[in-house]
Formats: structure tokens, sequence, C-alpha cells
């Protein structure tokens, strides 16, 4: 992906150095050293508490937690590759889980149903949102915000509390494992594979790194680049419903607060730029997300392995995000100059 | 397809509502609830709303605890008591608890009258708790977490009551668990503690105002949010109290627990209505905020309610106030931990340990009223005996 | 003033549809208490204008509002004689909140949007960490005043949302605010004619900063500590800042237009809650409203500044 990106990827904005910055190599690599390090300390870390790091519980409670934020970040990804960004995907998670929940209704044979409907549901915000920004022109933040503000009316109107009931049959989905390895964990990787291979083998995934990389210029080769942004929305918003099957099969009911309280919506921006993707598009992809994914969760179990509380966890990880992506600049920087 | 949800859940509210309003009509008055609720204000009655608990709660606030009276965190009201022989292990212990979030003053009390409670006990050995900030999902990750963790009992303050469930009852097979504040849906668990609960909060603090306040005056009740259920029920009970009475209910409105809308919504009905004669809160939060607005406006403070938090109870006794402030004990912290000890060493314990829910009256306002501690400091505590009081909690020594 | 006509004309729209139902509104005691409840917000919009007509984003106010009423109440204590000293330095921390954006922006190159969101939680974790979790402490009747308080009829806040608002024009006609403008519309161009971009971004940033200092002044002293107080002001102010017209990525909007729009975002609150919309509804109507506005707005656009637009890319 990172040879592809760079081959195919048009010149950049002139601000940001000019299409030197091309030749940079992708901060994935500093993404993954760092995830080692942070094993690594976090091994002696909890070794000097008294514990032990790398459990088997550890693991799997490691992938557990990550596989939902991991596949929202995907979505996630491709709408920042393409120059945008979804702020709607915290709310987009709690309206799928309380769809799959109640169409479900406890019944194995309502389970492809339920699965549809919220697909086609997330579809039809993410169609929504990309409309918004590409035919109203309404920047992304606002576009986005927007409409999580009308989900959120929505699913706090119609709902007080967790409703609908999902089969045990799904519940798997949440709670198996084969080995060291828990399904989410798969569904998480294949999401992830899905979408390297549509940005790095595709004519789409070309066209998504050139709609981020300069808006104009795609467009006057010729690409049609309000489509390769509704699309990523969509696909963006399809992640986030997938993401709320995998919650609903976890808490066994649908939830109106999981997809806020989780702060889906700025962590998985936060990790898809912890992973190296530019903020401002065309420039990153789904290796470095998983590897932010990871990040966060490794920091996440390290906390909670030493018992540290919340707010320390929020300033460790406040800082850690401002610190990568001011490295990432700064090898940008150092290399184009 | 949300419209057609919608309808869905709808006709399921419509539905539900039906089933729990039909038990209450056989056994109270027919007829009067859906006159009176017209009249009175209070709208239709929360879904969450079960008539039973109602009775059993508001009968549970008469009866005599059982156990040592300076220690309510010890006593229990009208137990069944289990078997526990089954758990019975030498010691020491390492005790595990899940928490739900210690993101707000009351939690935070809690949690660290808690850890001061872990100290106090020289069985436990070790004290191991995942703090879950809230999240449904990461309880649960917990939860399993700390099945592997050799723990010989597990402790739990669930997030919500039906998600943390099937997570609950994986843990049952290994440990024994000891759920606490929200209980859960499955009676698995050794006990479940919680104070009297939320149908008594509420009915305390609306009773008070149909005493003090004359038949036709204007009361405005403030809510934290809809669909909470420990809220709920608190408004759910308080509702039947106002709809009973000859009490006017002006407003109900909802305040995020934010204190600035607080005292706008307040103003706003002071402003529209010219009088307001009294406050019902679900929360004690806001309840200065509540206060402060008619400060501000020039006209006399109504009877109110709050809760048991410093800053209230100091308003109170600073502004002289017609006040009452039913309490959701923060000593409940302290229960659990008591609790795990004696189901290990195999002393039978209530199924459902319900503990005394005291109301600070102005009789008793300078028993709990302890200047020293910080405003959003909770008295009922039952913190005062322990190490590292008051400084652990944030008070100054006086 | 003229691009701030379309969303004083909506304002006043709004203003008009409260009168009706509230004839309260229309006497003065009705409005300034409007005004007042107004004032954090409206400060904290012309604090964020000022950020985003630079090109940039500041998620961080919400979490330095509660910092500070946080901080204030554990510094001052009850202590009468401590607020003067707080008050200083609770500005002094705005404005070092806000370099530090802005420094972290312009030198480290990471994009505000990531900055702030860095500040949001370090601030929120870090107050909560040195409070032990729940604020402590009390706020003294002094630093009450400012947001309870009032010289005669006239509320404090109001006069301080006045001079701030007056101050915050002056500076947007100063040659700061063309600067301001000129990078905010394209960085390149404006660097190479030689403006100080990075200090002006700087600038913006440390207004921002003393904007959420001054609001976390007068929420706190309306309403007293709670660890609540700023929860969500950053979308609020950018919301407002948007409905104003200004534009998100920067060089387009005035700042009164901003204001107008944080007016216009309580008005349209207030109305909701008189009309008896049901409160999760609320947010429906306020996000189809936000989207309805942006998006006349970019229609409009270019038409009206197409001139503008050309010229500063023939700069470049």
């Amino acid at each position: 992906m990172n040879l592809l990106a760079r081959g195919r990827r048009p010149a950049r904005r002139g601000e940001a150095h000019g299409g030197l910055a091309a030749r940079l190599r992708e901060p994935t690599q500093v993404v993954f050293l760092a995830l080692l390090g942070l094993v690594a300390v976090g091994w002696a870390l909890v070794a000097l508490d008294g514990g032990q790091f790398l459990t088997m519980e550890s693991v799997v409670g490691i992938q557990q937690r990550s596989a939902a934020l991991g596949i929202v970040a995907i979505g996630q990804t491709l709408a920042i590759l393409a120059g945008s960004l979804d702020l709607s995907v915290a709310y987009l998670i709690s309206l799928a889980s309380l769809v799959a929940a109640e169409i479900m209704a406890g019944q194995d044979g309502k389970v492809v149903a339920a699965v549809a409907a919220v697909l086609a549901i997330s579809a039809l915000v993410g169609l929504v949102n990309g409309l918004v920004i590409t035919r109203l022109r309404v920047h992304a933040f606002i576009a986005t915000l927007g409409v999580a503000l009308i989900i959120k009316g929505i699913v706090d109107h119609l709902y007080d509390g967790p409703a609908g009931k999902v089969p045990e049959s799904f519940q798997l989905l949440g709670y198996s494992r084969i080995g060291p390895i828990p399904v989410s964990a798969m569904l998480w990787a294949s999401v992830a594979v899905v979408a390297w291979f549509l940005l790095s083998r595709t004519r789409l995934g070309y066209r998504i790194y050139a709609v981020g990389g300069n808006e104009d210029v795609a467009r006057l080769s010729g690409i049609r680049t309000g489509r390769v942004i509704v699309i990523t929305h969509v696909l963006c918003s399809v992640c986030a419903g997938i993401a709320g099957l995998l919650l609903a099969g976890r808490l066994g009911a649908g939830a109106p607060t999981v997809g806020t309280d989780g702060g889906y919506d700025l962590e998985s921006i936060a990790a898809v730029v912890l992973g190296g993707t530019a903020l401002a598009g065309g420039k990153g992809g789904v290796a470095g997300t998983v590897g932010g994914v990871l990040l966060l969760a490794v920091l996440d179990t390290i906390f909670n392995q030493l018992e540290i509380n919340s707010f320390g966890k929020d300033v460790v990880r406040g800082v850690v995000i401002v610190i990568a992506v001011a490295v990432y600049a700064r090898r940008g920087t150092r290399r184009s100059a | 397809m949300p419209r057609h949800k919608a309808a869905v859940a709808a006709v399921t509210a419509l539905v539900l509502a039906g089933c729990t309003t039909d038990k209450p009509a056989a056994t109270t008055q027919p007829a009067a609830p859906a006159a009176s609720a017209q009249g009175s204000g209070t709208g239709a009655q929360s879904k969450f709303f079960v008539q039973a608990d109602f009775d059993a709660q508001l009968a549970m606030r008469s009866q005599t605890p059982q156990g040592p009276t300076d220690k309510p965190w010890e006593q229990v009201i009208a137990p069944k008591m289990v078997d526990t022989a089954k758990y019975k292990k030498d010691g020491p212990y390492h005790l595990c608890f899940s928490n739900a979030a210690v993101n707000n003053p009351w939690r935070q009390v809690g949690w660290k009258t808690m850890q001061a409670e872990a100290g106090l006990h020289k069985e436990i050995e070790k004290f191991t708790a995942l703090d879950a900030e809230g999240k449904d999902d990461k309880q649960i990750s917990d939860i399993a977490e700390l099945q592997a963790k050799d723990c010989d009992a597990l402790i739990v303050s669930p997030n919500t009551t039906a998600t943390l469930t099937p997570a609950v009852r994986a843990a049952c097979g290994k440990v024994p668990v000891i759920v606490f504040d929200r209980g859960v849906e499955t009676d698995c668990p050794v006990t479940f503690i919680k104070p009297i609960g939320g149908y008594a909060f509420g009915a305390d603090a609306a009773e008070f105002l149909v005493e003090k306040v004359p038949a036709g005056g204007k009361v405005l009740a403030l809510r934290i949010l809809p669909g909470v259920d420990v809220l709920e029920t608190r408004w759910s009970a308080a509702k039947v109290v106002f709809d009973k009475s000859r009490l006017q209910v002006v407003g109900v409105e909802f305040t995020d627990g934010d204190a600035a809308k607080t005292k706008s919504i307040v103003s706003d009905y002071i402003q529209r209505h010219g009088k307001i004669d009294g406050v019902w809160m679900d929360s004690g939060a806001t309840a200065v905020a509540a206060i402060e607005a008619f400060e501000d406006a020039g006209v006399p403070v109504p009877p109110i309610n709050g809760e048991d938090q410093q800053d209230f109870l100091q308003k109170w006794k600073d502004a002289g106030l017609t006040a009452v402030a039913p309490t959701y004990p923060t000593y409940q912290w302290r229960t659990p931990l008591i609790a795990a000890l004696k189901i290990l060493k195999g002393e039978e314990v209530p199924k459902m340990w319900n503990l005394p829910q005291p109301e600070v009256t102005s009789e008793n306002l300078s028993t709990y009223l302890k200047p020293n501690m910080p405003p959003l400091h909770y008295a009922l505590c039952g913190c005062e005996d322990l190490p590292g009081f008051p400084e652990a909690w944030g008070g100054k020594k006086s | 003033m003229r691009r701030a006509l379309p969303i004083l004309a909506v304002l006043m729209v709004l203003l008009a549809a409260i009168a009706v139902v509230n004839p309260f509104f229309l006497e003065p005691a009705g409005f300034l208490a409007f005004l007042k409840r107004a004032a954090p917000l409206v400060i904290l919009a012309a604090g964020q204008y000022f950020v985003i007509v630079s090109g940039e984003f500041d998620l961080s106010v919400g979490s330095l509002v509660t910092a500070e009423v946080v901080i204030a109440a554990r510094l001052i204590d009850g202590d009468e004689s401590a607020t003067g000293p707080v008050l200083a330095l609770l500005i002094v921390v705005g404005l070092f909140v806000g370099l530090v954006n802005g420094v972290v922006t312009t030198k480290l190159r990471v994009p505000s949007f990531i900055v702030t969101l860095g500040m949001l939680l370090v601030l929120s974790g870090a107050v909560f960490l040195w409070t032990g979790g729940a604020p402590r402490g009390a706020l003294s009747q002094g630093f009450r005043m400012f947001g309870r308080g009032g010289l005669g009829p006239l509320p404090w806040s109001v006069l301080i949302l006045l001079a701030v608002g007056a101050v915050a024009i002056w500076l947007m006609r100063a040659d700061f605010g063309k600067t301001l403008i000129a990078t905010g519309d394209n960085v390149r161009a404006a660097a190479l004619s030689g403006v100080r971009v990075d200090r002006a971004k700087i600038f913006a940033f440390m207004f921002s900063g003393l904007a959420a200092a001054v609001a976390a002044i007068l929420l706190g002293g309306f309403a007293g500590v709670s660890a609540q107080v700023g929860q969500g002001l950053e979308f609020s102010a950018i919301t407002a800042v948007v409905l104003g017209g200004v534009v998100l990525g920067g060089g387009r909007g005035s700042v009164l237009a901003a204001m107008a729009g944080a007016f216009t975002l309580e008005a349209l609150f207030t109305l909701l809650n008189l009309y008896g919309i049901s409160g999760a509804l609320e947010f429906t109507v306020q996000g189809v409203i936000i989207i309805a506005a942006v998006a006349a707005g970019a229609i409009r656009l270019p038409r009206k500044f197409t001139p503008r637009r050309g010229d500063a890319h023939a700069a470049s």
C-alpha cells in the first residue's frame, strides 16, 4: 500500500512542501515500532508491579477492546484519506445497535434481516453525509456534526435505555474466539483487508488518494470528485454500522449510548492520525490505522493493569497523539527540506 | 426504515405502559390516576414504573433495619438470608472490583470510601479494581479480564442493567459475585446490595412538597435526563404522589445536570408564572443553582429538595430554607467488601441487601453538615471513621 | 457589517418569534436576561472566530472552561482576598493554553484539530488528577459577581460582552484583522507577501484561550462550581461561528456575524424550549438548521465572493 500510495498520488497542495513530500516513507513503520516499544515498556512496568502483561486474557482483551474502534477507524481512514471526516459515527453506532437488536428480537431467524437493515441504514446515513458535503457544499465537520445531532435526537426521542434482544447465536460474534483470536478481531481484520485491497488495488482507491491529495487537480484530471467523497462516506458509515452490530452482539441488546460512551467519533479520528494518515487527506493508509488502534488499546491495557485512573490516562493519550503527529510532520519537513 | 422502527418502538412502549398500568388499576383506586394525571401536569407514567417495586420500597421506608444503628452500611431491611457455605475458603483473599465509572462526584466519594474500607481488612491481601469509564463494552472486557486474575470474589457495579447481564452471568459460574448500586437481570449473584431505592427517594421529596406547599401551589420538577433507570424511578414515584395531591406541576424539565441550564430554566419559570411554590429535583447536583435563581430574581426560595451534597446543606443552613434531602447513600460502597468477606468466610448474607436510606431533614441537618468538606462531597458517605478522613475525600482537618 | 446581514435577519426573526410566545422578552429585564445567558457563548464564538478565520480549529475551549472553573474553585476556596490574583491567573492560563495550541500548530506543524483535541484530553484529565476526581473548594462572592451581579440593572456579563465585542471588532478592523484574514485565505500567499502567518495564528489561538477564560469566569459566576460546566461548548462555539456564515478553512466571514451566530443559536435553544419541542428532538431540529444554514450560505457564496477570491489567487 505504501508503494502504491507513493507512486500514484498526485502532487500535494502547494503549502505542504510540494511533491517532495511524496518521497517520504509512510509513518506506518513508526507506529508499529512505537507499538513494539510500548509493549516492551508495558511488560517491564507491569512486571515491576508484580503482574504479568501478556497473558492469554490480556491479549484477548486487547483485541476485544480494539475491534469495534478498529472497524470504525478503518472507515474513518477512508473518509479522511479523501480529505473529509465523519463526526456522526458515534451516534450511528448507537442507532445501528438498536436497529439490530430490535429487529432480531432474540430470534435466530431474524439475524440476516437485521444485518441487512443495519447495513442499509448505515449506507443511507453515509449517503446523506456525502451528499450534504458535496451537493450542498457544507464543510464535512458541520455536515457530519449536523447529521450526528439529527441521529442523536431521533435515538434519544425513541429510546430510553437498552432495547431489543440479540439471540445467543449472534452474541457469539462478540464473545467466541478461536485460540487467542476473537471472532470480533477476525471481523476487524477482514474489514481492514478489504479496505486495504480497495485502496491499493482498485481505481477507486487511487481516486480516493487523488481527491484527498488535491481535489481541484483531481477534478481537472477527470475524476468525479463528488462521487468519490460520497462513496467514502457510505463506506465509512457502513463500517460504523458493522461496529454497531458487533457491539450489539457484545451487549446482547441495543443501547442508545454505546457509541457516545465509547467516544468513537473523536477517538477514531485520533487513531487514524496516530496511524500516520494526514488529517488533510491524501496520505496514509489502513495499516497505520490498525497500528494506531492497537497502540491505544495497549496503552489502555497498561493503564488497566497498573490500575491508573482514567484522568491520568486522558493526559497521556492527549500528549501521545500530539507528539505522534508532530513526529510525522517533522519527518515530512526534514526529508523534503 | 427508521420511521417503521419508530412505529414499532412506539407500539412497544404503549404495550409496555399498558402492562404496567394494568396492575395498579386492580389494586389501587381506579379512574383517579388518568383524570388527575391530566390535571396535575405530570405527563404519562414512565415505562420503567413497576407498581410492586414501588409499593415494596415505600413500605421499606417505615421498616426498622436490622444491624448496628451506628453502622448503617451493615444494616439490612427485611433480609432473606442465603447460605454461602459452598464459597467458604481460607484467607488471605484477593478481591476484584469492576467499576462502571468514577465520572461524577457521587461515584468519586463512593470509590474513595470503598478503597478505605479495603484498607481496613487484613484478610484482603489484594484488591484489584478496573474502571470501565462509563463504557458497557469496556466493562464486559474488564469482567472477563478479572476472571483470569484468580479473584476470590468479584464485585460489580454495573454501568447499565440489561447490557451487563450476560457478562455477570458468565462470571457467576467461576466466582461468587456481588452486585451493588444498579442491578442485573439475573439472580446468579450471591447478593445484590442497594439502598431502598429510587421510588423511595422520589416519593420522600414529593411527599415533603405536598406537605409544605399549599394546595393548588405550582411545583416545578427538574430532572437530569430521561431514560436512566435509577432516575426514572425517582420521577415516576414523585408523579404518583403529585397525581394524588392537589398540587399543580407546572413543568417537568430536563437540566442535563448542568448548573447554568438549571438556573436558566428556573429563572424562565419564575418569569413566566410569577411565582413557583415548590421545586422537586431528581438529584441534588444542581439544587444550589436552582435556589440561586430564586435569590437572583429577588423572590423567596420555596420549599425544595436537594440531596446530601455539602453545597446544598450549607445553603440550606445559611439561607434557612424549607428543604429536605432524600439520599442515595454513598456508604453503600462499603457494604460489598463486607459482604464479600462474609461470603468467603461462609457466613450467610441477604439475597437482597436493602440498606437504609435516611433523609436529611431540618432536625438532623446539623449532624450531616460538615463545613470542612468540599462542596460536592456527599454527607452520607459513612466515611468519617475511616483512615485518611477527611483529606482523602478532599476535606480539611478542622 | 454587510456580511452579517443574513444572520442578523435570521436572528431578528427568531427574537420576534420568542417575543410572540413570551412577551416578557420585550421588557428590558427580559431581554437583558437573554443577553446575560448568551454572553459566555457569544464570547467563546468571538474567540473561536479568530481561530477559524485563520484557517484552524479550537476544540479545546470546552475543557478549558471546565478546567478554569475547577482551578478557580480550588485556589479561591471561599477566600475573598484570593479573588483578584486568581482572576489574573485564569486569564494567564487561558492565554498560555492558547499559546501552546498555537505554537504546536504552527511550529510543530500538527493540524490544529489534533492539537486542540490533544489539549482537550490533557486539560480535562490534568485538572481532575489535580483535584482528585471532583471539584473541590468554593468560589468567592467577588468571583461570582461577574456572572451573577450587575451594575444597577445592567448585568456585568452584558457589559463584559459589549467590551469583548467592541475589542474583537476593533481588532478585525486593525491591521491584525487583515493579516489574519489573509492568512486564513491563503497561507502561502500571505507568507510570500510578508505576513508573519505563524504569529498571526498564535495570536488567534491566544484570543480563543482568553475568550474561554472570560467565558469561564462568567459561567462559574452565573451557576457556581460544576464538573461539566464546559461540556460541549467547543461544538456550540464552532457551530455558532459557522452559523454566522464564517467559512471553515478560513479567510471568510466577519466577527460580528460570528457573534450574531452565537446569539442565533442561543435564541434557537430558547425558542425550541418555549415551543415545548421534546428535549430529544431539539437536537434533530438543531442539526437540520445548522446544515440548512451552512448550505444556504455555501450556495450564495460563489457569486458573492468570487471577485475577492480571484484577487487572492492572483496575488499568489
